[in-house]
């Protein structure tokens, strides 16, 4: 089951480029959460911060505080502790290429030290299900690599991958972008299923994308949170002109 | 054929706004329109003609230089084989590991230039050992400093540890056998071989691990302590080789992309087990290479061998024990060989050693390129 995000008082920093600036945001358990803004507006920096990835760039920084579920993710745990928490899928698909399709989506088990096989077996098989993945690829799980699938199937995978590990929370940063149309539908549908069972940060290029699957959208604009409401709300009816400008594409 | 004319136009009539630049450029704009060309870049490239003299003559004279360099290795291959015809009509494959016994002494005779009894598996054994001993040394270094190097170290010392571990490289062999005989087997000596020594010939290890024969006077470290010996070549060796398997290592692991090491990041990995999973696991096959490469470069290593390594064409198991390598007797006997045999014999060692490092490096570079020319070899 998911959990709730309350992001307080965020600030990151890529060097001296001030890249998020005072972001405030409840992210609502089992829900999808859209975030949308034109190129550059800190939009994958925001996920990054919300499971420490943002801080493995040596020039990185971060302050405020994240709050998933009951814990502080900056002060009570370790990063290494949040990611086994805090699943994220990138926007290319990232497989192992030398793994099996298997061993790609036990990966995570896997070098958790996770061993007990028959679990394994039962794990990657529902995780490819929810992916809807399995039906493709329940012949070769172990004969293939992970990299030779089709770019939507490996996408798939990878979101197997995380859900593997069982996360609370579910980072999507702009997973459908370098795909083509079917496997994009695809992957929506799969995010309808599972904002069912997970909390959901979907960062999308795409304000279709952004109204088809999640209940609320944030709109990010220069490092700003500038408007956080219903998708429904963001979508016809936004509060803020600059939001309007946004979505009826007057810019970005 | 367009892109040219509609170069030529908008130089030639900078007046009109819409004509060269715009929407009708690409979409509407006419296929066949003859524009005169009159520019003065347009006049000067025309005026090269079709350059296909300086073309042809280019790709000739590097056809040539690429020619050349198969020539050499056929012809240093063909000299090496006719020149060892004596040797081998004599002896033919046994040259490689027959020997006679001494019948004073009991003892295999394999090279004895006095007597006539020309047979290289000292030769060979003393050149495999040695190398395999600076393989067991340099790999595991030679792997931390690439991690280090690719994965730990700060921005501002990556350069100069890179430009130090590759100088290494750099030096002449003869000043690593220099360094070996003042420095190393003085240190091996006195302090290093004296710990290996009570390790595996005390009675305890001898009673547990008597039967492996790696233990005890006839063991690994068995014999007399003299410094000289297999056990300084492979360590000279092994210093020899780092900067080449440490370099290639590290080029490898940074080929692997960014990606991967996010992917295994994103899912809880910490620093070492993403290193394990995504850096490691992907360039294995380019690590293989270097390795490769490393025990290419040992193989035929000849100068800081020769210095330590005791020349002495015996077979001990002891790595104290003193021995001679491939490269070195070569180095050290072709320059007195008075009889033919001894001569047609040191080139058939020289045949040997060369194709086995043509063979070696020939599959390292292979394994090398496959990994660092795109995406990481994969296991299929
Ligand atoms: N690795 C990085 N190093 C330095 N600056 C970066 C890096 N990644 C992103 N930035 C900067 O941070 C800002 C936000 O980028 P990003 O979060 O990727 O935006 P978005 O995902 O909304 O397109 C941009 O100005 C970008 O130049
Ligand atoms: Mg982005």
């Amino acid at each position: 089951m998911g959990v709730g995000i309350e992001v307080t008082n965020l600030n990151a920093w890529y060097g001296a480029n001030h890249t998020l600036q005072d972001i405030n945001l409840p992210i609502p358990a089992n829900h999808a959460t859209a975030l949308i803004g034109p190129s550059g507006c800190g939009k994958s920096t925001f996920v990054r911060c919300l499971n420490r990835m943002h801080e493995t760039n040596p020039i990185a920084r971060v302050t405020g505080s994240v709050r998933i579920g009951d814990m502080d993710i900056y002060a009570d745990a370790s990063p290494v502790e949040i990611r086994r928490r805090v699943g994220m899928v990138f926007q290319r698909p990232n497989p192992f290429p030398t793994m099996s399709i298997y061993d790609n989506v036990a990966s995570g088990l896997k070098l958790n030290g996770y061993s007990n096989r028959r679990a394994l077996d039962e794990i990657v098989e529902r995780s490819l299900r929810n992916a809807a993945l399995w039906d493709e690829v329940k012949d070769d799980l172990k004969k293939k690599s992970g990299a030779s699938l089709s770019g939507g199937q490996q996408q798939r995978m990878c979101i197997a991958r995380a859900l593997a590990v069982d996360p609370e929370v579910l980072l999507m940063d702009e997973p459908a972008s370098a795909l083509d149309p079917v496997s994009t539908s695809k992957i929506e549908d799969l995010i309808f299923q599972l904002k069912t069972q997970y909390t959901i940060v979907i960062v999308t290029h795409n304000m279709q994308q952004a109204a088809r699957v999640a209940e609320k959208t944030g709109f990010f604009l220069n490092g700003r949170m500038v408007e956080f409401d219903s998708t429904h709300k963001i979508f016809t009816n936004p509060s803020d002109k600059r939001t309007e400008d946004y979505i009826t594409g007057r810019f970005g | 054929m367009r892109k040219p004319e509609t170069v030529a136009e908008s130089v030639s009539q900078p007046v009109s706004p819409s004509s060269g630049q715009g929407s009708d450029h690409g979409i509407t704009a006419p296929l066949t329109v003859p524009v005169e060309p009159v520019s003065e870049v347009r006049r000067f490239l025309l005026a090269r003609g079709n350059s296909a003299l300086a073309d042809r003559s280019f790709s000739a004279l590097m056809m040539t230089c690429a020619i050349s360099i198969f020539a050499i290795v056929v012809l240093i291959a063909t000299e090496l084989v006719s020149q060892s015809q004596l040797s081998w009509s004599k002896v033919g494959f046994k040259f490689f590991y027959k020997f006679n016994v001494d019948p004073t002494t009991n003892l295999p005779l394999f090279w004895d230039p006095v007597n006539g009894d020309f047979y290289a598996l000292p030769f060979l054994y003393g050149t495999l050992v040695s190398s395999l001993v600076a393989l067991l040394i340099a790999v595991p270094l030679a792997i931390g400093v690439a991690i280090f190097l690719t994965e730990m170290s700060p921005r501002f010392l990556r350069g100069p540890l890179s430009f130090v571990t590759e100088l290494l490289a750099a030096i002449p062999s003869v000043v690593y056998g220099l360094w070996a005989i003042f420095v190393l087997v003085p240190l091996l000596r006195e302090h290093v071989n004296p710990v290996f020594i009570s390790i595996f010939n005390n009675p305890t290890s001898v009673k547990l691990f008597g039967w492996t024969g790696l233990v005890g006077d006839d063991g690994l470290f068995g014999g007399v302590n003299l410094g000289l010996g297999l056990l300084a070549s492979g360590v000279i060796l092994a210093i020899m080789i780092l900067p080449i398997i440490a370099s290639l290592t590290r080029e490898v692991m940074s080929a692997v992309p960014h990606s991967q090491r996010e992917a295994a990041l994103a899912l809880g990995a910490t620093r070492w087990e993403m290193i394990r999973i995504a850096v490691l696991r992907n360039a294995r096959i380019g690590i293989v290479g270097s390795i490769i490469l490393g025990l290419g470069r040992a193989l035929g290593e000849t100068m800081a061998v020769a210095m330590v390594i005791g020349n002495a064409a015996e077979i001990h198991r002891s790595l104290l024990s003193t021995g001679h390598s491939m490269a070195s007797v070569i180095a050290n006997e072709f320059s007195e060989a008075t009889s033919d045999m001894h001569r047609s014999a040191l080139i058939e060692i020289g045949l040997a050693l060369f194709l086995v490092t043509i063979l070696v490096n020939g599959l390292a570079r292979l394994l090398v390129w496959a990994v660092t020319r795109g995406t990481p070899a994969r296991v299929s």
